[in-house]
């Protein structure tokens, strides 16, 4: 088998990881070496389905002895395997990263004879680039299930970022649908990580050379749609990565079925994207604007509303906390009105210091006022004409787009959050609050 | 400061050349209307001054700028002369009349207009060279990498740092088609003349090598197979990567295709 055809294979078979990110850590170039790491991350790349490319992301092999229902590369499905090479893998990632196609290397793989002997040779690849080839660009490598901590340590001191996917959001779903895995097996390894990351952090205070451990963090990805696990539940075990794993990120693959089976979503069913969407907003709300998950979701409502982010959900139904004085309220408040963004947030502050802030300025400044107008006010007025009530509220917030999919339900239901019964009564503005 | 008289500058299109219309205009006390690159011959059909580029003068006035608004508006205007704004002299001016007035605070005034379209303009220039950090493709040639790009902005002297980061051990040259400019690093040579920025008109390339066409063809069939088909997107494709960098996109190009087996026939 040529390199052509174990490419396509490998990488076929990679796709479905989400994560791309080839951010989180500043390397400069080495001499007599190829690579360097950029904060920010760079994509080299954006294909069909719009999704960055950063990284070659592939397999070392789709051969595996675990039969997770929901992965292509189950043992029990019938599939063409390939291995590559370390030298192969080696040589291609090289020639690509000299062309500037790539940011580096996001290599994983099946779990070939045992989680163990994997690890093994993830590091083989691993030291062939990084001593034979001086790679010094971007890698991030899958820990695998199971291993050793010992080898999931060596494997961290040649790589940027690692990641251990939970991939199922429940324990249950875990055991209906990856029957080799187990909790356990998937946060040990998280752990071993997070502890090398805290360790190697007091030891570069102590020396400044010590070989660096992931510096560029550790990530995971939950997928949405294979398991009847709520939003409520992703979105708690996010939040609970980030503060107990201290992950840098966490990734949602909508599941694409690509097996038939009794527990999963049929073959012909779409990948459930628009959540997908929604989770992602969550979890920047999470990161970035300083929300907490049960701000966000709770038991009476565990899903988010497709139709409304769930940034403008949030205000909607907390309607007293507005409006807003933007040239004096802090940047924390400021980051809770729905369209202005952190960018906008940190220009205001900047700005409101030259000078106090109109509607006008704030366009120039980036705030999208066809949201913002309603929950702010600019020197104590609001915007000159603006009625303020829950449709023209509704109709601001939500795009064309959303309304066409919210326009074929029955009318009834596109009003459970504002009943008729409550508009009749004329609470206005407070109506929302309930 | 209300100045009467007005004036037009031509200069030599460098850097300094504009400093120095700066330097004229506050010297003469007279308000620049127009500033533009010119041929020095040319000048007088606009009725215009010829501003002679000098080093002592330009230096003064970009000292005055670190000075007087701050560190911060020198990296401002080195990048505005970079942007592809229309009239980006008489902006950068202007800005700098409102600098030398308010000092420090004009750095804050996001909300006024001339302010508001500097910064937007350099926001422009960033974000694209930005994104030419990952979209240079570079073709090996044997004894030198070579990329062509064709920036809106002149991103060459934002990209220079990056790449020879990056490519310390490589000899490579980066073309900028629009602007008719070259970056290029060497490995022999003084160190001082490794690295250089200068004027290209045209590069005319040998044919690609066996090898490096096979890289092109593994490229562009790892792009075509990691697209998930089920979430075909090409809207979100084409506000991430824009039509106008795809000509020089290597994975873009058809050619390749029909030598690389689908991965559909391989299931």
């Amino acid at each position: 088998m040529d390199v052509l055809e174990k490419l396509t294979i490998l990488t076929d078979s990679a796709k479905y990881d989400a994560s791309c990110s080839s951010s989180g850590g500043e390397r400069a170039g080495q001499d007599g070496k190829l690579g360097s790491a950029v904060a920010s991350g760079i994509c080299h790349s954006f294909a069909a389905d719009g999704r960055c490319i950063s990284l070659l992301k592939v397999l070392m092999t789709n051969s595996c002895i675990f039969d997770c229902k929901y992965c292509v590369n189950r043992r029990s499905n019938d599939t063409r395997r390939a291995m590559f090479t370390p030298e192969e893998l080696a040589q291609l990632t090289m020639n690509f990263y000299r062309r500037n196609y790539i940011e580096g290397l996001f290599l994983s793989s099946g779990i070939v004879k045992s989680p163990d002997y994997t690890t093994e040779r993830l590091i083989r690849v691993l030291e062939l680039l990084r001593n034979q080839y001086g790679f010094s660009g971007y890698i991030h490598v899958k820990a695998i299930p199971g291993s050793d901590p010992e080898l999931v340590n060596r494997l961290g001191l040649l790589a940027d970022r690692m990641s251990v996917n939970i991939e199922l959001p429940s324990r249950d779903s875990l055991r209906q649908l990856a029957p080799d895995k187990s909790k356990e097996t998937i946060l040990r390894p998280m752990a071993a990580i997070r502890e090398g990351i805290r360790e190697n952090s007091t030891d570069l205070v102590k020396y400044r050379h010590a070989p660096k451990f992931v510096p560029g963090g550790q990530s995971t990805q939950l997928i949405v749609g294979a398991s009847p696990d709520s939003d409520l539940k992703i979105l708690t075990l996010t939040e609970a990565l980030y503060r107990k794993y201290e992950l840098k990120r966490v990734y949602y693959s909508a599941y694409t079925p690509v097996v038939e089976h009794s527990l999963l979503p049929a073959l012909d069913s779409k990948p459930p994207l628009l959540r997908e969407h929604r989770l992602y907003q969550a979890d920047w709300l999470l990161r970035f604007y300083g929300f907490e998950a049960h701000e966000l979701l709770d038991e009476r409502t565990p899903n988010f509303n497709p139709f409304m982010d769930p940034k403008c959900h949030w205000a909607v139904n907390h309607i007293d906390r507005f409006p807003v004085e933007i040239n004096q309220a802090p940047y924390e408040s400021l980051l809770r009105v729905p369209g202005i963004g952190v960018r906008s947030a940190k220009r205001i502050v900047t700005a409101r210091r030259a000078g106090s802030l109109d509607f006008a300025g704030l366009k120039k400044l980036g705030v999208v006022l066809k949201r913002a107008q309603y929950f702010i006010t600019c020197s104590g007025r609001r915007l000159e004409g603006l009625k303020v009530n829950e449709s023209t509220i509704l109709r601001s917030l939500l795009s064309k787009k959303e309304i066409s999919l919210y326009l074929p339900k029955p009318q009834v239901e596109q009003l459970t959050l504002f009943s008729d019964e409550e508009l009749a009564a004329g609470k206005g503005a407070e109506v929302i609050a309930t | 400061m209300s100045w009467t008289r007005q004036s037009a500058y031509v200069y030599d299109g460098s850097f300094d050349g504009f400093l120095s219309c700066v330097f004229e205009s506050y010297d003469r006390k007279e308000e620049a209307v127009d500033i533009r690159p010119g041929d020095d011959c040319l000048y007088t059909l606009f009725d215009a001054v010829w501003v002679e580029t000098d080093l002592v003068k330009a230096s003064r006035v970009y000292k005055g700028i670190g000075a007087k608004i701050g560190p911060d508006a020198q990296e401002l205007i080195r990048c505005g002369f970079l942007t592809c704004v229309a009239d980006k002299e008489l902006l950068l001016y202007r800005f700098l009349r409102l600098g030398f007035q308010y000092g420090r605070t004009v750095m804050n005034m996001l909300t006024e207009d001339t302010v508001h379209r500097l910064r937007k303009a350099v926001k422009h220039l960033k974000t694209e060279s930005h994104a030419y950090l990952g979209f240079v493709r570079f073709s090996d040639y044997g004894d030198i990498l070579v990329a062509i790009i064709e920036p809106k902005n002149q991103v060459l002297p934002l990209l220079a740092s990056h790449f020879c980061d990056r490519y310390r051990r490589e000899s490579f040259l980066i073309y900028d088609k629009t602007h008719g400019q070259a970056l290029m690093q060497k490995q022999e040579g003084p160190l001082t003349e490794r690295v250089g920025l200068f004027r290209l008109d045209e590069l005319v390339l040998p044919e690609p090598s066996q090898e490096e066409m096979s890289y092109r063809r593994l490229w562009k069939q790892f792009y075509d197979t990691v697209a998930i088909r089920e979430r075909n997107n090409p809207r979100a494709r084409l506000s991430h990567m824009p039509q106008r960098y795809w000509a020089q996109l290597t994975e873009m190009q058809q050619s390749h295709r029909s030598a690389a087996p689908s991965p559909k026939r391989l299931r």
